[in-house]
């Protein structure tokens, strides 16, 4: 079995496509049946539409890449518009991703995609590294605390907080937003970066600096969500860098109750088509019935 | 759009740091136009990271042709792949060109503008056009020196009008492409000429200015780091005039010149 719970929602298998690298499901849906994932989180929205940064936005770089996006998205109003239906229709779990300014804003964000009936579930995306503002609430932990607990009031679908690695300590950030009243969460976001192209003495990306995702991050991102299992009682969705089952299975050793898969969906788009079987693959092999048996089986070394 | 593991039939190098790529792939290249193009998985392994972006250079049948410069990690591994090997293609990708096929006007004359590396994705267009021979085809390809001047032959072979022109006057008339598209139309009823062009970035913005001034219709291939290529990412922006950014992999690669934000 590969059924796996965050919060009250019920995922019919661990692997989700991380926001951002996935748009809404509809370029992918075209080459496969993206009703086979756990669930899917959408590009995250903001109230008003925000144009995003000037190109290059993207840039590979050793094992990784880095993405200037800037939250680029056309706003609420044009989701409820143009994207609500469309993610209604699938019969796959929806994560609506939302970032915002302020408490107020993000309030009546998930508000009015609760009543749209578009999501199952809301993700809130405390890190964008690429934008001044929202991504604040992610490094300090009162400030997370606080718009959780504001959000939390305003919705009563399962509240994930999406996590930055920016942080001192992450175990903190994931034990305030628990505080706060959060169902799950999720980590981790880009690591800020840049790349420098010495012929032009110039930053590769328009924005100078975005977010390192890919292969590069994935180490760091296992001790972050084994750090934060440590700490919280409420599930962990390990990101960072994964590109197979493998990977997966050893975020789920690490804590995690599920994955998203981000980078990956680029260079192999049936990438978590692969990751699914490949769970299922190892359960077999290790007699294993239950991939909730597998969370946080870590067994560190005796001393 | 599919993703399917092709063939490499073939894999020649055919000019400095050049390659040509013939790629068995029935499902793609029926769908293919010119214009539109491939996303191509280098190697097997995560090393390059991501795939890369090729345009359609030619159509045989079952198969798929790419044009291609060696310029960083990516290409460096495509150049050393053989034949018989399997390569991970995504596509077709993005909108092509859309030629105006319709008309028997013989006056009509459409022009193709090459510069360096651009050639890959005219010759496609050149090939689709010659099916019906309705209109006069002009070709100018430009380059820095003759060894960077591609596919003369291709383009005649086609039935077009070649002309050339290099910066260092190495081959064909000494100067720009776009003086050589200057000389062209003075001698032509631009109203009666369409414009379709893909080369460095420079270059595509002196061209649609001259298309601009002379109101003829022109398209443009552009490029942009990318990604997903399907339009999910957000990462291949290009500025258009109404302010906002359209993403290149999706909303083109061929765009109406005028719409761009130069
Ligand atoms: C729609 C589209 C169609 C293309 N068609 C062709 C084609 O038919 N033939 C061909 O030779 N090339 C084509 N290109 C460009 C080609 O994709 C790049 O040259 C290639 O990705 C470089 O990969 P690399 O790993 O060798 O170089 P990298 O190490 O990634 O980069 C080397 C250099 O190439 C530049 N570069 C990298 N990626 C791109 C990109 N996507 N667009 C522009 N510059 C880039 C960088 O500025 C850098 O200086 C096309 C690009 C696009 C977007
Ligand atoms: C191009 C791109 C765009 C992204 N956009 C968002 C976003 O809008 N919201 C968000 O919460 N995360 C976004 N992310 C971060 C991913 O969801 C994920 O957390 C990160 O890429 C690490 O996972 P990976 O290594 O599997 O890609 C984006 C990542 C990439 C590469
Ligand atoms: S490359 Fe992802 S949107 Fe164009």
């Amino acid at each position: 079995m590969v059924e796996v719970k965050i919060g009250r929602l019920r995922l019919a298998n661990p692997v989700m496509a991380a926001s951002g690298t996935f748009g809404y499901g509809e370029e992918y849906n075209r080459l496969f049946d993206i009703n086979s994932l756990g669930a899917i989180v959408t590009k995250t929205i903001t109230l008003k539409p925000r144009i995003g940064n000037p190109p290059p936005r993207i840039v590979e770089t050793p094992s990784g890449m880095l993405n200037s996006i800037g939250l680029e998205n056309k706003g609420l109003d044009d989701f409820l518009k143009t994207r609500a239906q469309p993610l209604k229709r699938l019969k796959t779990k929806v994560i609506v991703s939302i970032a915002g300014e302020t408490a107020q804003e993000l309030k009546i964000l998930t508000g009015r995609v609760s009543s749209s009936g578009a999501a199952d579930a809301i993700e809130l995306n405390l890190s964008c590294p690429n934008v001044k503002g929202p991504g604040m609430a992610a490094r300090d932990v009162e400030a997370a605390r606080k718009i959780v607990k504001a959000v939390r009031k305003a919705v009563k679908l399962t509240l994930i907080a999406k996590l930055s690695p920016n942080v001192t300590d992450i175990a903190e950030i994931a034990k305030a937003v628990e505080d706060a009243g959060a169902d799950a969460v999720s980590l981790i976001n880009t690591f800020p970066a840049m790349a420098v192209d010495i012929n032009t003495q110039r930053p590769i990306l328009g924005n100078a600096t975005g977010g390192l995702s890919g292969p590069a991050i994935k180490p760091i991102a296992l001790k972050m969500v084994w750090d934060a299992y440590n700490a919280v009682k409420i599930p962990i969705i390990g990101i960072g860098g994964i590109m197979s089952a493998q990977d997966a299975i050893e975020f789920i050793l690490c804590g995690a109750s599920a994955v998203q898969v981000g980078t990956a969906n680029f260079i192999n788009p049936k990438a978590s088509l692969e990751i699914i079987e490949g769970i299922e693959k190892y359960l077999k092999k290790k007699n294993l019935k239950d991939v909730n048996e597998l969370i946080g089986r870590l067994r560190i070394w005796p001393r | 759009m599919k993703q399917i593991k092709t063939k490499i039939i073939s894999n020649r190098l055919i000019g400095p740091m050049c390659y040509h790529m013939v790629l068995e792939a029935p499902s793609v290249a029926r769908a293919i136009k010119p214009g539109q193009f491939i996303h191509v998985r280098c190697s097997d392994s995560f090393e390059p990271l991501l795939r890369r972006p090729f345009s359609l250079h030619r159509k045989n049948g079952g198969r798929i042709e790419i044009l291609y410069k060696v310029v960083g990690s990516g290409t460096e591994i495509l150049s050393r792949r053989q034949s018989g090997e399997a390569v991970d293609v995504l596509g077709p990708l993005g909108n092509g060109f859309a030629p105006k096929l319709s008309t028997l006007n013989s006056q009509l004359s459409t022009i193709l503008v090459a510069g360096g590396m651009g050639v890959a994705p005219l010759v496609a267009l050149a090939q689709e056009l010659s099916k019906k021979k309705t209109q006069k085809l002009r070709v100018l390809i430009g380059a820095c020196s003759k060894s960077r001047i591609l596919c003369e032959e291709e383009f005649r072979a086609l039935g077009a009008e070649v002309s050339i022109s290099t910066e260092d006057g190495s081959k064909g008339a000494k100067g720009l492409i776009t003086d050589r598209l200057n000389f062209l139309l003075s001698t032509l009823n631009s109203q009666l000429s369409t414009i379709y062009a893909c080369g460095p970035n420079a270059m595509l913005k002196a061209l649609s200015r001259i298309a601009n001034a002379k109101r003829i219709p022109c398209q443009v291939s552009l490029e942009e780091r990318m990604a997903c290529g399907v339009g999910a990412c957000l990462g291949c922006p290009v500025k258009v005039k109404a302010g906002e950014y359209k993403m290149v992999c999706k909303d083109g690669p061929v765009f109406d010149a005028e719409e761009i934000a130069w």
